[in-house]
């Protein structure tokens, strides 16, 4: 109990996604200007690293170690495009609501690096099964930490004066490393 | 397009459609890996082979691919030839491998490999199209090794691991750290915007929209949330 806190909380704060590892930059940077949009995202990444992992974990485990690990990054890739494509249908079917609220996000977390990230994470440190699970679910969470105070520094910018040769991405960017700084201050939490 | 400009090809990658600069692709990798020069110019080469050689397959079968099932098809050979790379490099650079991680496999879901399967390969010969890959691969290798090289410079005080500075003057390790990272790429592409507004053209949007294989998807939900307003 005590392990799996700490592994949410390393994925929300110290080993954050996006701020200190650097995974899902693009909608960081891209889709993050409105609070609402960030966390509608958010929990779209995290549905489906959560079950991206519960899938990846044991076809890693049972069927491709030992002899076929090399086989990892392209049945990873293809097992998380079909994931998303069978939680797209099956939302799209059964639950119209969330569809109408998460499905436009869902083609996009394909390519999303944090997805194909996480599930490859959990292999390389070799966590067992719930670790991994909860890896993954604080991974999305601190995704959508990142995201939301992202979109809130966001909504700041888009008043402010900025010297001419510093707007639009450079003064994103710059933003990104002091929010990036400050979530450094947790380094030393659960170490 | 005429034969004669096939240096055009090579050239466009490097400076014009630089592709982490003027086209914001591959923006994770760019931050993530470019603690040292030397990460930088492992990463590139390895993102440059998987390039070359999945635009060449890619051209070759661009009249075979349904158009439907395309970038699952453009996904399976790009993460062939990554797994070929991830092999040869674990192989024979052990070093270089442990020090880009998981990196290493994730150059699957760079969107530069896929920006390029879908906007060139898929349109062209494949003769450009390999001198596209070489381009926009020696394009992306010249940016991350540069911004390695500055980070590598300020957070340790040495270039490719011989110290330089750092007898003078004490490094700063937050150059090495995930803020420097993105510090150093805003700079850049801010000097990058200089140089291009010289020349009269527009600064880089946000994103690489224009580029993102997640394009038409974008272009929905925000026709959506417009609509919604």
């Amino acid at each position: 109990m005590k392990m799996i806190f700490a592994i949410i909380l390393a994925g929300l704060l110290t080993n954050n996604m996006v701020l200190a590892k650097f995974l899902g930059i693009c909608p960081f940077l891209g889709v993050s200007k409105k609070v609402n949009t960030a966390v509608s995202m958010s929990i779209a990444v995290t549905l489906v690293m959560v079950v991206a992992t519960a899938v990846t974990w044991p076809i890693y485990t049972y069927l491709l170690y030992p002899n076929f690990t090399y086989l990892e990054t392209i049945v990873f890739i293809l097992v998380i495009a079909a994931i998303v494509q069978l939680i797209e249908i099956f939302l799209k079917r059964f639950i119209p609501p969330i569809y109408k609220a998460l499905g436009i996000y869902l083609p996009l977390i394909t390519t999303n690096c944090a997805v194909l990230g996480i599930t490859m994470l959990n292999i390389t440190n070799q966590m067992n099964f719930v670790h991994s699970l909860f890896n993954a679910l604080g991974a999305g969470l601190g995704f959508m930490l990142a995201m939301v105070l992202f979109a809130g520094v966001r909504g700041k910018l888009e008043t402010a004066d900025i010297p001419e040769f510093l707007k639009g991405l450079p003064i994103t960017l710059i933003a990104a490393s002091l929010v990036s700084l400050s979530f450094l201050g947790f380094a030393g939490i659960g170490g | 397009m005429k034969k004669s400009n096939s240096l055009s090809y090579l050239t466009n990658g490097l400076l014009k459609e630089n592709p982490v600069l003027r086209l914001v692709l591959g923006t994770c990798p760019t931050l993530a890996v470019t603690t040292a020069a030397i990460n930088g110019i492992g990463m590139g080469l390895a993102a440059t082979a998987v390039l070359v050689c999945s635009n060449v397959v890619i051209s070759l079968l661009r009249n075979v691919i349904p158009d439907k099932v395309r970038i699952p098809a453009f996904i399976t050979i790009i993460a062939g030839f990554v797994s070929v790379v991830q092999l040869l490099v674990k192989a024979f650079l052990p070093a270089i491998d442990k020090a880009l991680g998981i990196y290493l496999p994730l150059i699957v879901v760079n969107c530069i490999i896929l920006a390029r399967a879908e906007m060139f390969a898929s349109k062209n010969k494949v003769l450009p199209s390999a001198l596209d890959g070489i381009g926009m691969g020696l394009g992306f290798t010249a940016t991350l090794t540069l911004m390695g090289l500055i980070r590598e410079l300020f957070g340790a005080g040495s270039i490719f691991g011989l110290t330089v500075t750092a007898k003078f003057i004490d490094p700063m390790i937050v150059f090495l750290l995930p803020p420097g990272g993105f510090f150093v790429f805003g700079v850049l592409v801010a000097v990058s915007n200089a140089i291009a507004k010289k020349q009269g053209k527009k600064p880089v949007e946000h994103t690489g929209c224009a580029n993102c294989p997640s394009r038409a998807a974008c272009d929905r939900y925000n026709g959506e949330e417009a609509a919604a307003e």
